[in-house]
């Protein structure tokens, strides 16, 4: 069942809408903690979209066919999260193996993911908005995309900072929340999109 | 360290959030109404509480090259024993934290005490600084979601603070508000910081000049 209008909706909803970090609050740590070079905000999204676009799949699977099956939804938070962190695992000896320059480009961030709270909260999101597979697929690389675009374009204003003259106190992390706060009002602008 | 400070250097010295930034997730996302902050933090002292004691009971059995998947599944058995019981005894508040109940797992507070305190010490130590980190977190929870609140809705807990001609200012209970609170506190904490700094200094330039001049 391939319904295109739902997509888009996902799409455009899950990357502008919703952003998962300015409006859901999803992966906040990297985003304050590798946001402060354009270079590592790049690495660190690419690598987010491709685990969290394959967590989404997988949890999904793992929820239907086995915890679905036999009934046993409760071990869903111990379920999920022994998933993700073997699948960091494995992606990164995969990676490692097969295309050393992109395990360059990735390899620093991706320990990190397991603990990016942003991959469970979709994995389960997924399920409680009881997605299909096509919607799992396409709502995972979609806020993939929305942490992206978030993180690049916080780099971004944070490398400008650099420069500025900002009172002592406010340096580092509060004048990051502060720019965090005008960015997530911007975002709301798209509010009345869908 | 003495026990006592073992236990009161997670409510301000090393507040989990306010000093170590640790946990933003929750503290943003959930800090909408002061309930929510004392629910969560309650939710997040239990799990604390008992992974702590759990995994610093196991930390000589536990070998060392398996300890963060070790760790991971101990906590998450607890976070689904939180999950259930608020969904049991608390359903409005399980509605209300949502998608932030599970997420407690990935909370790198818990993680990081497992690591660098529980599996290095004993029992009592681990009671102690599992409490005194909950504290730390609930209090900065309950701080912020204060602010939120009152400006926010004009109520602290439902009840209204203000009179009927109160505006409140409706963005601070919607996402932006919960940046420029986190960020406007950890300015304050840092000039309150760099003030007690320069204070220490210029003691230390008095006493220094004092001794000069009876010399």
């Amino acid at each position: 069942m391939l319904d295109l209008h739902e997509i888009i909706f996902i799409v455009i909803g899950a990357i502008f809408v919703n952003n998962i970090v300015l409006a859901q609050f999803l992966g906040c740590c990297p985003f304050l903690g590798v946001s402060k070079k354009l270079s590592s905000a790049i690495g660190m999204g690419m690598a987010v979209t491709f685990v969290l676009t394959l967590a989404s799949v997988i949890t999904w699977l793992v929820q239907v066919y086995l915890l679905e099956r036999f009934d046993i939804g409760y071990l869903q938070t111990i379920a999920f999260i022994l998933v993700i962190a073997s699948l960091v695992q494995f992606v990164e000896m995969v990676i490692k193996k097969h295309s050393p320059d992109l395990y360059k480009a990735l390899g620093v961030y991706l320990p990190l993911i397991t603990t990016n709270c942003a991959v469970l909260g979709v994995a389960i999101i997924n399920i409680q908005k009881s997605y299909g597979f096509i919607n799992t697929l396409f709502n995972g690389f979609a806020n993939g995309l929305s942490f992206t675009l978030a993180l690049i374009l916080f780099a971004g204003i944070r490398e400008r900072l650099e420069d500025a003259d900002i009172p002592k106190s406010m340096q580092g992390t509060p004048i990051a929340l502060i720019t965090a706060a005008l960015m997530s009002i911007a975002f709301l602008g798209f509010s009345g999109l869908i | 360290m003495s026990l006592w400070k073992e236990l009161t250097k997670g409510v301000l010295r090393e507040n989990p959030l306010f000093v170590l930034v640790l946990g933003m997730c929750p503290s943003l996302a959930i800090t909408t109404s002061v309930a929510n902050g004392i629910g969560m933090g309650v939710a997040f002292t239990g799990v604390l509480l008992a992974s702590n004691i759990v995994i610093s009971m196991l930390r000589k059995v536990i070998p060392n090259s398996i300890r963060i998947p070790s760790y991971i599944v101990i906590i998450a058995t607890f976070v689904t024993m939180v999950e259930m019981l608020l969904h049991a005894y608390s359903p409005a508040l399980f509605k209300s934290l949502g998608v932030f109940i599970p997420l407690i797992v990935v909370n790198c507070i818990i993680l990081g005490r497992a690591e660098a305190f529980a599996s290095k010490n004993g029992l009592t130590r681990s009671i102690l600084d599992a409490l005194g980190m909950g504290l730390g977190f609930t209090f900065a929870l309950v701080t912020i979601s204060t602010f939120r609140e009152v400006l926010g809705a004009g109520t602290f807990l439902g009840m209204p603070v203000f009179g009927d001609s109160f505006q409140s200012a409706l963005i601070m209970i919607l996402p932006p508000g919960a940046f420029i609170t986190l960020g406007c506190i950890l300015a304050f904490i840092n000039k309150m910081q760099s003030m007690k700094a320069a204070k220490r200094t210029m003691v230390g330039q008095q006493v220094a000049q004092q001794q000069l001049s009876s010399n």
